[in-house]
């Protein structure tokens, strides 16, 4: 039972990740990439992590927990640099692509 | 059942890396490069705890910590030098 | 008044404690006091740092929050998911300015925090006068029902937690 939730755990935390990449990969401009990362990758980090803590909690005397530490660090800090990535490239003036909707004045 | 998940799991992220070291090497320009090396260190994390499930041991979390902070600090100077031209104020 | 002086931060000592405990993954005796005196003399050391008081009036809130987004981010992450997975021809990004009601900085910060991690948007930009956040979004269908579910789901709670100062 415990080897299934694992398993489940860590598929999907591997999938995110991928998905994550793909849209790092795929999508056509800087600021459509950066949702790719920001979400599917934390979340699927966030997904192998707890995976982690659950199995050494079980395999191993007492809780482990610290594993949510490096979980709740990586929710808090990966939106902080999406947003000052994002503050960068409209400095620097990133091409967007065409059909990107502007803002109304 | 584990394992199997494991050797998936350990092929997915790895081809997530793979991706994310073709953008960064394709760019084409620096924040996407910043974006793609963001991308790296968190991939290699859950590469890392991967494989401390599957050796069976902890030590690997600490490694782990230390990325996610050497990274976030390493994406949030690259930033800052873009947007203000130098590191330290 | 001479607690005060103390615990400039309550709540910055609670969590630093906490991470220590996390960190050492024990709660043998000797940590738990390490921890505290950690705890204790950080923020008193700190606190010129940190100008504003953090108020936050309902904790309960606050928790129930938490949970909330934890749970809008497993719906937007799949939705996002398929975003990227699917035709790329078909996706409308682009730019919007969302007006903030929120005046506190912290209640700023996390919700900015929580629009880049969940429904398909990125928050980029803050004016200078803290009226406005600009934001990007993967697919734009309706700006104005993006802009009315962001107020909905994220920016009323954090209204009503925290105070403006």
């Amino acid at each position: 039972m415990l080897e299934w939730i694992l398993a489940i755990l860590i598929l999907i935390g591997a999938f995110f990740t991928l998905v994550g990449s793909i849209g790092l990969y795929k999508l056509s401009d800087f600021y459509m990439r950066l949702h790719g990362p920001t979400k599917a990758s934390t979340l699927g980090v966030g997904a192998i992590l707890i995976a982690s803590a659950i199995h050494f909690s079980f395999k191993t005397e007492g809780v482990s927990l610290h594993e949510i530490l490096v979980t709740l660090f990586l929710f808090i800090t990966a939106p902080v640099s999406a947003h000052l990535m994002a503050k960068a490239a409209i400095h620097i003036k990133v091409k967007q692509v065409e059909r990107t909707r502007q803002l109304e004045k | 059942m584990l394992n199997l998940a494991l050797s998936i799991s350990f092929v997915m992220v790895g081809l997530a890396i793979l991706l994310s070291f073709i953008r960064l090497i394709i760019g084409p320009n620096t924040p996407d490069r910043i974006l793609a090396l963001d991308t790296l260190y968190i991939n290699s994390i859950a590469l890392l705890i991967l494989l401390g499930i599957n050796l069976q041991s902890a030590l690997y979390f600490e490694a782990a910590l230390l990325i996610a902070l050497m990274g976030f600090m390493g994406t949030l100077a690259l930033s800052k030098y873009l947007l203000r031209g130098d590191i330290m104020e | 008044m001479i607690l005060q002086r103390l615990f400039p931060h309550p709540l910055l000592t609670m969590i630093l404690w906490g991470i220590w405990l996390l960190l050492n993954n024990t709660i043998s005796p000797g940590h738990i006091v390490l921890g505290a005196v950690l705890a204790i003399f950080i923020p008193w050391l700190t606190s010129s740092y940190w100008p504003e008081k953090i108020t936050i009036r309902h904790p309960w809130m606050l928790v129930l929050y938490v949970l909330r987004v934890l749970f809008e981010i497993l719906v937007a992450n799949a939705v996002v998911a398929k975003l990227i997975l699917g035709p790329q021809k078909n996706l409308k990004p682009g730019f919007l300015n969302y007006e903030l009601k929120l005046t506190s900085p912290v209640g700023i910060g996390l919700l900015a925090n929580t629009i880049s991690l969940t429904p398909g948007t990125v928050s980029c930009d803050l004016s200078k006068d803290r009226r406005f956040l600009l934001i990007h979004a993967l697919h734009i269908d309706d700006v104005e029902a993006i802009k009315a579910e962001i107020h909905r789901k994220f920016e009323k709670p954090l209204l009503e937690i925290f105070v403006t100062c």
